[in-house]
């Protein structure tokens, strides 16, 4: 198939994640944004080199695999800090109104936020 | 000892304290930990006869050439940044030592991510093509990350959070311009051939994906949260290291590839420097937690920093990486200061500043001290960067440089003259408590050792100024 459409679909994948990313509140669709962007990146990492070359090249294939690695590993972390946040808050979104470091702090905290 | 085996030592011995302090029961750790964090500065003294010597270490593993294998590179500039982490590290150390001792919470988790965070720092700071730089950067942010989450406050919890998200963010659009870069070019090696639209797509890429990582405005929005909920030793490496060392990425990447449109993009990245510049003063200023005002002040210093790509001149470069060293010696003193005084007072509002000169002499001399770097007083390291940076401004007829170089100082004597005022002129001063039992000497002393040594650095800079002249052809062509 042509590598065009590859490329098209991860461009696709990464702007609808980012889309995700920015807009959800809840942590745990941020999170699967987040991985939804990294599979479009690491689609791209794989098909763009070889749409170049011609002979499969072994350098973005370790990079993909490591960053996979990273990636496995970062979306775990992020999980258990998510179910500390709950616990410790009541819910597990994150927005601008509950950042107790902006100026007129503790206020906004109060504010309960209902998970969206 | 070759310099090599130093080299390496400086990121596996860290790696291997980690993995045993990991496995080690909790109570033993503090004292397994120890000897690496000792081991430091004894490699780094080796490594610096070696750059006085011969500028460059490179080193390249198992004779596997990149972009496969795994290649190591150290100069001055990687050299100072190594330095400034020795001596938090070393500096931090009572305050960790006290506030981790075993049994108390939090102490089993935070040796071990403690020595990997020093571990991925020093591999950044080595590494000498952009995906080991991705990978050390990784183990940065999931190790500050996690330092962070020690103190378990909701505010801790939420602002490491954001820290993360953004973080990831930040590497995942660094990694698409290191694969662009990678499909254009067919290398990895961190001075890669540039030209062309691929190129720059992928240079602006990743530097928006490092701007994230170094807190530039206006990408700056985790890091007051994370800096000033994280515990004192913690926040002392974060602001002292870790944020320099994607601005020193930052840096090395601008200026190995040389792009079309290259002189607008400076422009427009030292403009966005001189906006964080009085943006991250102004805000600062506001602040009614003594942290938040340290952690504001970063945001404004960054923005100084951002300057050396308009300026690319020698003097620039000079000026900018020292200026690495008394900032980042000063911002570790300040947060080591203000963690002592949370632990006395309880909380860091500024309200309850004024007596503080009476009550903790010591913490209000660092205060002092460590403001004078960062306003950028003679002597100071502060000063030192400001005249490099002012005289590279001259040099080129930049007016609008010199102007705003001129005014940072103005705009951060706002803010540091404003916590001194409150702390040693404000007409109401509270009795002594002693509700809180008061941190060790040497915990204060530390905190004042750096502030001093911020301030040292400036009478005598001449020799690293050599050091990172003779370096500069390599980092700004």
């Amino acid at each position: 198939m042509n590598p065009a459409v590859y490329v098209l679909v991860a461009a696709a994948i990464f702007g609808i994640g980012l889309h995700g990313l920015l807009v959800a509140r809840h942590v745990m669709r941020k999170l699967l944004a987040l991985n939804l962007m990294l599979s479009a990146l690491f689609l791209l990492l794989i098909v763009v080199p070889a749409s170049i070359d011609g002979r499969p090249d072994p350098v973005p294939q370790a990079l993909v695999l490591t960053g996979i690695v990273i990636a496995v590993s970062t979306t775990a972390f992020a999980l258990a800090l998510m179910v500390r946040l709950f616990r410790r808050q009541g819910h597990a979104s994150i927005h601008p109104d509950l950042d107790p470091t902006l100026i007129g702090q503790r206020r906004a905290t109060k504010r309960k936020e209902g998970d969206r | 000892m070759s310099p090599t085996s130093a080299l390496i030592g400086l990121v596996f011995v860290p790696l291997a304290a980690m993995l045993i302090t990991f496995v080690a029961p909790p109570r033993w750790r503090r004292a397994l930990a120890l000897p690496a964090m000792l081991a430091w500065p004894l490699l780094l003294l080796m490594l610096s006869a070696e750059i006085a010597r011969s500028g460059a270490i490179g080193l390249v593993f198992g004779g596997w050439m990149p972009p496969l294998g795994i290649a190591w590179r150290l100069d001055a500039l990687g050299l100072i940044l190594l330095w400034v982490h020795a001596l938090v590290g070393l500096a931090a150390l009572p305050s960790a030592w006290h506030r981790f001792a075993p049994g108390t919470p939090g102490s089993g988790a935070f040796w071990p991510l403690w020595l990997a965070l020093g571990s991925g720092i020093n591999l950044a700071l080595l590494a000498a093509d952009l995906f080991n730089l991705y990978v050390a950067l990784e183990l940065i942010t999931l190790a500050a990350v996690a330092l962070i989450t020690i103190e378990d406050s909701i505010a801790a919890l939420g602002s490491a959070m954001r820290y993360l998200l953004l973080g990831v963010l930040g590497s995942l659009m660094y990694v698409l311009g290191v694969g662009l870069v990678y499909a254009e070019t067919g290398s990895l090696a961190l001075p890669g051939p540039g030209a062309g639209a691929v190129n720059a797509t992928a240079l602006v890429l990743m530097l928006i994906g490092l701007m994230v990582k170094a807190a530039i405005f206006p990408l700056h929005v985790w890091l007051p949260g994370a800096y000033s909920s994280a515990p004192g030793a913690v926040a002392a490496l974060l602001s002292a290291v870790v944020g320099k060392v994607a601005l020193v990425a930052i840096w090395r990447i601008w200026f190995a590839h040389p792009v079309p449109g290259a002189e607008t993009l400076a422009l427009l990245l030292g403009l966005l420097g001189a906006v964080a510049m009085f943006y991250g003063a102004l805000m600062a200023y506001l602040q009614t937690r003594l942290k938040l005002v340290i952690a504001w002040s970063s945001i404004s210093q960054f923005g100084l920093f951002l300057l050396l790509l308009p300026l690319a001149n020698t003097a620039a470069f000079q000026g900018a990486s020292f200026g690495l060293l008394g900032h980042g010696l000063a911002k570790a003193a300040l947060f080591l200061a203000a963690a002592n005084i949370v632990a006395v007072l309880g909380s860091d509002s500024i309200r309850h500043l004024p007596g503080l000169d009476r009550r903790m002499p010591i913490e209000a001399l660092t205060l002092a001290l460590a403001g004078v770097t960062l306003i950028g007083l003679p002597p100071s390291g502060g000063f030192t960067t400001k005249w490099m940076l002012l005289q590279s401004a001259w040099q080129q007829q930049g007016v609008l440089w010199l102007l705003l170089i001129a005014l940072s100082g103005l705009v951060s004597a706002a803010y540091v003259f404003r916590i001194l005022a409150l702390t040693c002129f404000h007409p109401v001063c509270r009795a002594v408590d002693r509700t809180h039992p008061r941190p060790p000497l040497s915990v204060s002393l530390s905190a004042l050792f750096l502030a001093l040594a911020s301030l040292l650095v400036g009478l005598y800079p001449q020799p690293v100024l050599e050091l990172l002249g003779r370096a500069a052809p390599g980092v700004i062509g």
